[in-house]
């Protein structure tokens, strides 16, 4: 493809990007303006113009701290340009070069000051001594170990400190000493960097830190580009600056997954996007897919791009300016589509504008139109949907067809801390909603309904097992979640063994598959009063009575733990609007509202009744005495 | 020639240094411009780097002193 260290699946900056960015007066603004190709000069002029700022809303604020055994002072720019085009405002502190362990261990430092929420901790392989002999595997076996002991000291350190850890892998060194045999041969600067980063993945099994796999990417840029050694002797920067607008999205790209950033859903134009051709013209034997010709190859392999995603979880749609009948005839009659019917969740072929189309796609699946990722051949759509909906990603396409997947799959779209069980079978999850949907008109009245699903709900505390979706959700959901505050992983983990908390974490299943967890809550001891800290759910289960099992639950807790109120509040998010009445709903008495919208309720526990439910209860505090 | 190479050179520092007030003339310095230092030096490298087309030595940067030495870089390459 094109140098993917210049970002080319965003559209090229303005003419006047510089004046544009003199007059840019928020953190909506800054997005736009972020999301260019920008070189290190525009990057520097974004930067600088977004500190000039007041109120960067909204844009989410994040302290992010390097440290590194090298210069790191030229990314700071980049890093914050780069953080608002995936909806972040970064404060970004650089440590002073040469001070690694003194940084991180002092707890008197500059970085242990600086409040970092996340450090991205950046070693190369100039940082560590390397192994004492060539050739010599007991040697080289001592090198790595004591790499990795000195790496997991300062992630212990920071974490310690409260910050999330971003640990790095090496790039192998710029220059060959054998050639290829270099691989081969123990003490190697190529073999210790492989074997230090095999390490370094190991070695982050079990704990909440996240990887910035810096060798791959530095593998994708190419080495000989990536290392620069007049950079390095001039200023000791430790990678190409060139290379610093892809570095920088890339690090952006993590931290707002640890916001819940990431995208979810994948949607699709047809014509000349998933074949070749128009099938409204061409006929379902006339357009380009499949195997025999290089162009029909080139849209199949975009095919298969898309359901490689959907098998890790991420939703596929279909938007086409087409009768529907015709843009589903491919799917259901060409031999030789990968995709087919039963893989697209939302399928909406109509003469409607794409951004209502866009619209319409998020509102069926219960998500933002700010997790959907939309692919079009034709550069018109493109500029349409950027406009009315800013939000969505729209990746430039070039005109070669065989580019589709790597301007897509390059721009990062859909990066993820984890994956997990849940992760493995949303795609079909959202299938099976499908068949409920439909399912829901049929049923006589709602109740019946609701107990034909035979559902069962599963109640426990925070575990070490949930931990990773507990995060998740916190750190995801933005529908039907009352406070939208986010907790890290680390804080998560230190909740298990808080004794003034209330812990929920909320599974559900039913006659169609296993739901996985869907709902997690969080109840503070005041006095003898609880405060619902954090309450949330997947819109997956919206309107099956789930909210009102979870407050049984919670009040049949409070009840046998001698809480004599429970206190609710709904905190406006933007997003949240759906809850607004919630706690009205469940019969909470109003207790007062301040002026941001943010609204107070309270339940008395000595008068609350439980409620009949149309589900299978289990793990409840009534059924099990140790709780 | 040079007069093409200092215009553009102005535009480079003006927009680099994200100030509009710098004018260059061949003796000035470093220390006659706000905001050129030592990182500002390398960003402002790379940039004339990639506007003319042109890669210099780690020689010549080290040993610049003033910006006619560095249109006399520049002109020896374009």
């Amino acid at each position: 493809m094109q140098n993917v260290a210049a970002l080319p699946w965003l559209p090229d900056a303005p003419e006047d990007f510089r004046s544009q960015v003199k007059g840019m007066t928020n953190g909506d603004t800054a997005r736009h303006l972020a999301t260019h190709a920008l070189n290190l000069t525009q990057l520097g002029q974004l930067a600088r113009q977004m500190h000039r700022l007041d109120s960067l809303a909204p844009l989410h604020p994040f302290n992010l701290a390097l440290l590194s055994s090298n210069t790191v002072d030229f990314l700071l720019p980049p890093l914050v340009a780069s953080g608002a085009r995936h909806g972040l405002a970064l404060n970004v502190f650089g440590a002073p070069f040469g001070q690694v362990m003194q940084q991180a261990l002092d707890p008197e430092s500059e970085l242990r000051s600086f409040n970092a929420d996340a450090v991205l901790l950046y070693l190369d392989w100039r940082f560590f001594t390397l192994p004492s002999a060539m050739g010599d595997q007991a040697a080289m076996q001592e090198a790595v170990e004591n790499a990795i002991q000195q790496t997991c000291v300062l992630r212990r350190a920071l974490r310690e400190a409260g910050a999330m850890v971003i640990a790095s892998t090496i790039s192998p060194p710029p220059l060959p000493l054998f050639g290829h045999l270099d691989a081969r041969i123990a003490g190697t600067g190529l073999a210790f960097a492989q074997a230090y980063n095999a390490a370094l993945i190991e070695s982050l099994n079990g704990t909440p830190d996240v990887l910035l796999d810096v060798a791959t990417l530095s593998a994708t840029i190419g080495l000989a580009t990536w290392h620069d050694a007049p950079q390095w002797h001039l200023a000791k920067i430790p990678f190409s600056m060139d290379c610093a607008p892809l570095f920088a999205d890339h690090v952006s790209r993590l931290v707002a997954c640890m916001r819940g950033k990431a995208r979810k859903c994948l949607v699709l134009d047809l014509d000349n996007t998933v074949w070749g051709g128009v099938v409204g013209d061409d006929g379902v034997e006339g357009i380009k897919v499949g195997n025999g010709s290089a162009v029909g190859e080139a849209h199949l392999e975009l095919q298969r791009t898309a359901l490689a995603l959907r098998e890790r979880g991420i939703v596929l749609a279909v938007s086409s300016k087409n009768n529907d009948e015709v843009a589903r005839k491919p799917f259901r009659e060409h031999p030789d589509m990968l995709l087919r019917e039963e893989h697209i969740a939302v399928f909406q072929a109509n003469w409607q504008d794409k951004a209502t189309n866009l619209v319409a796609i998020a509102k069926t699946l219960n998500i933002g139109v700010d997790a959907l990722v939309f692919v079009d051949d034709n550069p018109a759509e493109r500029a349409l949907v950027r406009q009315a909906l800013p939000h969505v990603a729209v990746p430039e396409l070039p005109g070669d067809p065989a580019l589709f997947p790597q301007h897509l799959m390059h721009a990062g779209y859909f990066e993820a801390l984890a994956f997990s069980e849940e992760d493995r079978q949303r795609a079909d999850q959202y299938q099976s909603n499908g068949i409920r949907a439909a399912l829901e008109r049929s049923a006589t009245d709602l109740p019946s309904y609701l107990r034909s699903l035979q559902m069962v709900i599963d109640f426990s505390p925070f575990d070490a097992i949930g931990q990773p979706r507990i995060a998740q959700l916190i750190n995801k959901s933005n529908q039907f979640n009352l406070t939208t505050r986010r907790y890290t992983e680390a804080d998560i983990a230190s909740m298990r063994d808080d004794s003034t908390l209330f812990t929920l974490q909320v599974r559900l299943t039913d006659r169609f598959g296993d739901n996985g967890m869907i709902s997690v809550v969080i109840c503070r001891l005041r006095e003898r009063d609880w405060m619902i800290d954090t309450w949330l759910m997947s819109c997956r289960v919206l309107k099956r009575n789930v909210e009102v099992a979870v407050l049984d639950e919670i009040m049949s807790a409070a009840r046998k733990r001698g809480v004599c109120t429970v206190w609710g509040r709904f905190v406006p998010s933007g997003k949240n609007d759906l809850v607004r009445e919630h706690y009205a709903e469940l019969g909470f008495a109003p207790a007062g509202s301040a002026d941001d919208g943010t609204t107070t309720w309270q339940m008395t526990v000595a008068d609350y009744q439980p409620h009949e439910l149309p589900m299978v209860v289990k793990g409840a505090t009534c059924d099990d005495p140790s709780r | 020639m040079s007069d093409s190479i200092y215009a553009a050179l102005n535009q480079i520092f003006r927009d680099v240094l994200d100030n509009d007030e710098i004018n260059l003339s061949p003796d000035t310095t470093a220390a006659d411009v706000r905001g050129w230092d030592s990182l500002a030096h390398i960003n402002l490298i790379l940039a004339i780097e990639q506007h003319f087309k042109v890669r210099f030595a780690t020689t010549e940067i080290g040993g610049l002193s003033n910006v006619d030495e560095l249109v006399s870089l520049i002109q020896a390459q374009v």
